[in-house]
């Protein structure tokens, strides 16, 4: 097979899409164990289950803000979902950026009123208690599944967003950088609630052992969606474009998934060490993606 | 309407380029050093929509030609010049999440101003390195075929200005035929490797902007047939492979923390009441 020929000009994407890639790894996939930790979890999982829910709508904060200062005009945002030309609304399906603007808009909607929900719960702000009873029941479960739908969707749209284009290695890597990138923010997640976890006395022990036991399958899952990301670029000839000087980020890439398994293994490492290293590592995988392609 | 570039008749004078900075008000970007190369603008971004490619396969100081052509003995001088091919299929409309690429009355695709975000997915998408982004304006810029010009019944500057008509606008069935005159002209000289790209659908429906080359189109920075793949093609795979991965996730997570339910219900079980 021919190496792919690329003659597309490099969008310039950068740290605010690198920041915008990170965080909303972090607030879908937060969001996505907060559902797994409530519901299929037991009541001592409650209280990550509420760390996770809180997690998640923080870390979606500066996403909007990034999104927004990356553009070239600021202040027409809304032309994502208003269509200025035409009028009404802008809803391109075939466009993943068109996509996930508006699902970052829903999933804002469920991540907000989830963390009204844990806020309530933790004690910090009894005034929203009756959310907090509501998403505990049958309608929360409904409610947070939807979420988590829009929230593995956050986690996810970016690489498609990214292979949806004629980028050397982006578009070269076909079905599998959308899937890698929601694994990655999979296992960030669980390393950003091990990292809130260990901070906290409401969360016990056997909740720290299954979220490590999470974020360990999640690294799996994570590692064989890189193997096949590098396979593939590697057959459309752009393998390397991601070698050279990104070995730097590789060996951070590796060492945040080898961190979760080297944790039980290195009796001086402090609790943070993994979590810190796997989330360095989430960042760094990011950074490789994003910058290689457009140099 | 669009436009047929022969680059077998390019003589390299940039008017084309001239026209197009002086009717669209581009200022240009700073110069840069470009060595011992006639091109001088390097690239088609926000500042250059019409860029005359030099493709300078002469030998070098050693007597040595990089690259040889079949023409020439070797040796070729190359030029073209290169423009927005105002593709059938177009890879930038495709990926727009704001609409500001539309289609015209022309059957050209217009970049309206006013409406651009300068979210840059455009940029990303174009495979021909067409879209540039305009700093000072904080939009994505092209050639607009000169759709002000159309409407007052005018042809576009840069094919006024073509001293040797290699750039010929019109309606585009009447410049098949003068393509394929051309092209059959050529090759009964013995010019193995002309070729037209675009005249048909195997490049993203047929462009609306098409050459004739005298090499294969990857010696202009143009992606061959095979390779002149829309972005949408990583839509419903993309989705699949993300799908796939959140399902299994989501397994690996209920595998983990089910095994918590359990041990919460044996606890309560086992605990004294």
């Amino acid at each position: 097979m021919p190496p792919a020929e690329h003659f597309a000009a490099p969008p310039e994407w950068t740290w605010w899409i690198l920041g915008y890639f990170f965080f909303g790894g972090l607030a879908g996939g937060s969001y996505a164990l907060g559902t797994l930790l409530r519901f299929a979890g037991g009541p001592r999982q409650e209280s990550a289950a509420r760390i996770a829910f809180i997690a998640s709508f923080i870390a979606l904060i500066p996403c909007p803000i990034f999104l927004t200062v990356d553009l070239g005009q600021p202040l027409r945002f809304w032309h994502m979902l208003v269509d200025t030309s035409n009028g009404g609304i802008v809803f391109r399906p075939e466009s993943p950026l068109s996509l996930g603007v508006w699902a970052l808009l829903v999933f804002g909607a469920f991540s907000f009123v989830s963390f009204l929900g844990a806020i309530a719960g933790v004690g910090w702000f009894r005034a929203t208690n009756p959310i907090a009873r509501v998403l505990r029941g049958g309608a929360g479960l409904v409610w947070s599944a939807i979420g988590t739908v829009f929230g593995l969707f956050i986690c996810g749209y970016t690489g498609v967003v990214l292979a949806v284009s004629n980028q050397p290695v982006w578009s070269d890597s076909g079905w599998v950088l959308g899937g890698m990138l929601l694994a990655s923010a999979l296992t960030g997640s669980a390393a950003l609630l091990l990292l809130f976890a260990g901070s906290r006395r409401d969360v016990d022990a056997d909740t720290t052992v299954r979220l490590e036991t999470a974020d360990r399958y999640f690294v799996i899952l994570e590692a064989v969606l890189i193997a096949l990301f590098l396979v593939s670029i590697a057959i459309a000839g752009t393998l390397n474009k991601v070698l050279g000087v990104w070995i730097v980020l590789w060996i951070v890439v590796i060492v945040g998934l080898a961190a979760p398994f080297l944790a039980s293994r290195v009796r001086q490492w402090p609790s943070v060490a993994a979590p810190i290293l796997a989330l360095l590592g989430v960042l760094a995988l990011r950074a490789l993606v994003i910058f290689s392609a457009q140099t | 309407m669009g436009f047929f570039t022969d680059t077998s008749i390019c003589i390299g004078c940039k008017a084309c380029e001239v026209a197009c900075k002086e009717w669209n008000q581009l200022e240009g970007n700073p110069p840069t050093f470009t060595a011992d190369s006639f091109d001088n603008t390097g690239q088609l971004d926000a500042q250059n929509w019409r860029h005359v490619q030099f493709i300078e396969q002469v030998p070098d100081n050693n007597g040595v030609v990089f690259n040889p052509t079949p023409i020439a003995g070797g040796q070729a001088w190359l030029m073209m010049s290169d423009v927005c091919k105002h593709c059938k299929n177009a890879s930038c409309m495709e990926v727009c999440p704001t609409n500001a690429l539309m289609r015209t009355e022309y059957d050209t695709v217009y970049l309206q101003k006013d409406v651009c975000n300068g979210c840059r997915n455009c940029i990303a998408a174009c495979p021909y390195g067409v879209i540039g982004f305009n700093e000072e304006q904080g939009v994505a810029q092209k050639c607009t075929l000169c759709y002000d010009r159309l409407q007052g019944g005018l042809q576009p500057a840069c094919a006024k200005a073509c001293p040797t008509e290699s750039i010929k606008f019109g309606y585009i069935d009447d410049l098949h035929k003068v393509a394929d005159d051309r092209l059959a002209n050529l090759q009964k000289q013995g010019y193995a490797k002309a070729q037209l790209y675009g005249r048909d659908d195997k490049v993203y429906g047929g462009l609306n902007a098409f050459f004739l080359l005298m090499d294969k189109p990857e010696v202009y920075k143009l992606p061959n047939a095979e390779n002149a793949t829309l972005p949408t093609r990583n839509n419903v795979p993309g989705y699949v492979g993300g799908v796939a991965t959140a399902v299994v996730g989501l397994i690996a997570g209920l595998l983990a923390f089910r095994s918590g339910r359990m041990s919460a219900n044996n606890d309560d079980t086992t605990a004294p009441r």
